[in-house]
């Protein structure tokens, strides 16, 4: 069940796209047609079933605060968390790389239709955000962090081939000209966005979860501001 | 101008408009549009980014000819994970509320597009000052159409500028709030930072033809 809904909510309710806009310049980039879509969408589905586990393990047994127990009692004090950019974006990078040479030796079909888009995706912010999210949403398991690297995955390859889709039926149609290409592409992501947004609900059912917690912010942003008020009046 | 040439200062002027690296080269795309919705973070991100890209851009054009080509992309990330770690630090020890919201943003200029867009395109192929000028005027430019997007946003979304409330306060009803305007929270949710972009570049390509794509 657990698995069931992390798996929902990282396709739908927080799709790398729509709601957190990874991933966007690939994504802008590459949708211009479907089948070079569907080929970046795939690798990076494969490229982030590996690396956000990998980076899970690095986080739990190297970065955290007192992760380096294992090596003993005075070790326990570390807390090497300021070093995870760097980990993070070196074992990705690294990955990326040593994917590209296995996948060349044994599956050199899968290699050609993958194969131009691989070493973009060390700079693709949704593989890089799938591991910082996986480190700030604190997932609990290797297995979750797994589901939750391929179902982030599939939500790209759901939203970069929706609108490569789009974008190739647009061609045909009679869009203001200042507007034609980025422009366009961007207002449809938008629509889309909102679209997406009914999935919010999804979940918690009623929001029933969601609304103490607005109200705590705004009474934060309140007593803040009276704050900032007394400051300025001093 | 004794310091610039007319070509340094082209540099810095191109990125701001018509050569713009959110609307017209669309890199960095991802943070452009993530952390618009208050004016404040849009600034903070525009002044990292500057710094990242600035220092960048100066690090790896004095590497440029000893950098393997082979090993390049890691050689890069490198430098701006280093870079990055700072600003991250900096933030969380002077303003740790912002550095809270930015949240992973921060950590995500490292795969900011602009920044190794510029370190190909431009760093590897040109020495230190000329990639400086060109790393703080890409920036720049990217900065610029952050501060125009987080402007529009905090000011429609919210009635505040920088937190101060321009519009008057909507819960005592003074300012505009007198005369029932209401404000469009719609402006803070994430889709409206697309289509704000969107009309953005409609605006600009209406005024430049030359943009315009077929």
């Amino acid at each position: 069940m657990e698995h069931l809904e992390l798996f929902f909510k990282s396709v739908f309710i927080d799709n790398m796209v729509f709601a957190t806009f990874l991933g966007m310049c690939s994504y802008l980039a590459v949708s211009k047609k479907v089948s070079t879509a569907v080929g970046l969408g795939a690798a990076v589905i494969f490229v982030m079933a590996i690396t956000v586990p990998l980076n899970w393990l690095l986080d739990k047994y190297l970065l955290q605060d007192g992760a380096l127990v294992w090596l003993g009692e005075e070790y326990a004090s570390y807390d090497l968390s300021f070093l995870s950019f760097i980990m993070f974006i070196a074992t990705i990078a690294t990955m990326v790389q040593l994917v590209e040479i296995v996948v060349e030796k044994f599956a050199p079909t899968l290699y050609n239709s993958l194969g131009i888009f691989l070493p973009l995706i060390a700079v693709n912010c949704a593989i890089l955000g799938g591991s910082l999210f996986m480190q700030s949403r604190e997932i609990q398991s290797l297995g979750l962090a797994l589901n939750y690297g391929v179902s982030s995955g599939i939500g790209f390859f759901l939203a970069i081939l929706s609108i490569a889709a789009i974008r190739e039926k647009i061609r045909y149609s009679n869009v203001p000209a200042p507007l034609r290409g980025l422009g366009i592409t961007f207002i449809i992501t938008g629509l889309m966005a909102i679209g997406f947004m009914s999935f919010g609900g999804m979940l918690t059912g009623g929001d029933e979860e969601e609304e103490p917690a607005t109200e705590k912010t705004v009474v934060i942003s309140k007593t803040q501001e009276k704050i900032t008020a007394n400051n300025t009046k001093d | 101008m004794g310091l610039l040439s007319k070509k340094d200062l082209k540099l810095i002027t191109d990125p701001l408009a018509d050569n713009n690296p959110v609307t017209i080269q669309v890199l960095g795309i991802c943070s452009a549009l993530a952390i618009t919705a208050e004016l404040e973070a849009s600034i903070v991100m525009s002044v990292a980014v500057l710094f990242v890209l600035g220092i960048g851009n100066v690090v790896i054009s004095l590497m440029r000819n000893i950098i393997p080509s082979k090993i390049r992309i890691i050689v890069q990330l490198i430098v701006v994970a280093t870079l990055v770690i700072i600003v991250d630090l900096v933030l969380k020890a002077y303003a740790y509320q912002l550095s809270k919201t930015l949240s992973v943003f921060v950590g995500l200029i490292i795969t900011n597009c602009i920044i190794m867009g510029r370190f190909e395109a431009f760093a590897l192929a040109n020495g230190p000052w000329k990639s400086f000028l060109d790393g703080i005027g890409n920036a720049f430019g990217y900065g610029l159409l952050l501060i125009i997007v987080g402007f529009f946003r905090e000011l429609l979304g919210s009635g505040t500028l920088l937190g101060f409330e321009v519009l008057g306060n909507p819960i005592d009803k003074t300012g505009v709030y007198a005369f029932r305007y209401e404000n469009n929270g719609f402006m803070l949710l994430a889709p409206m930072a697309l289509i704000t972009v969107g009309i953005i570049i409609w605006i600009q390509r209406s005024r430049n033809t030359a943009l315009i794509e077929d």
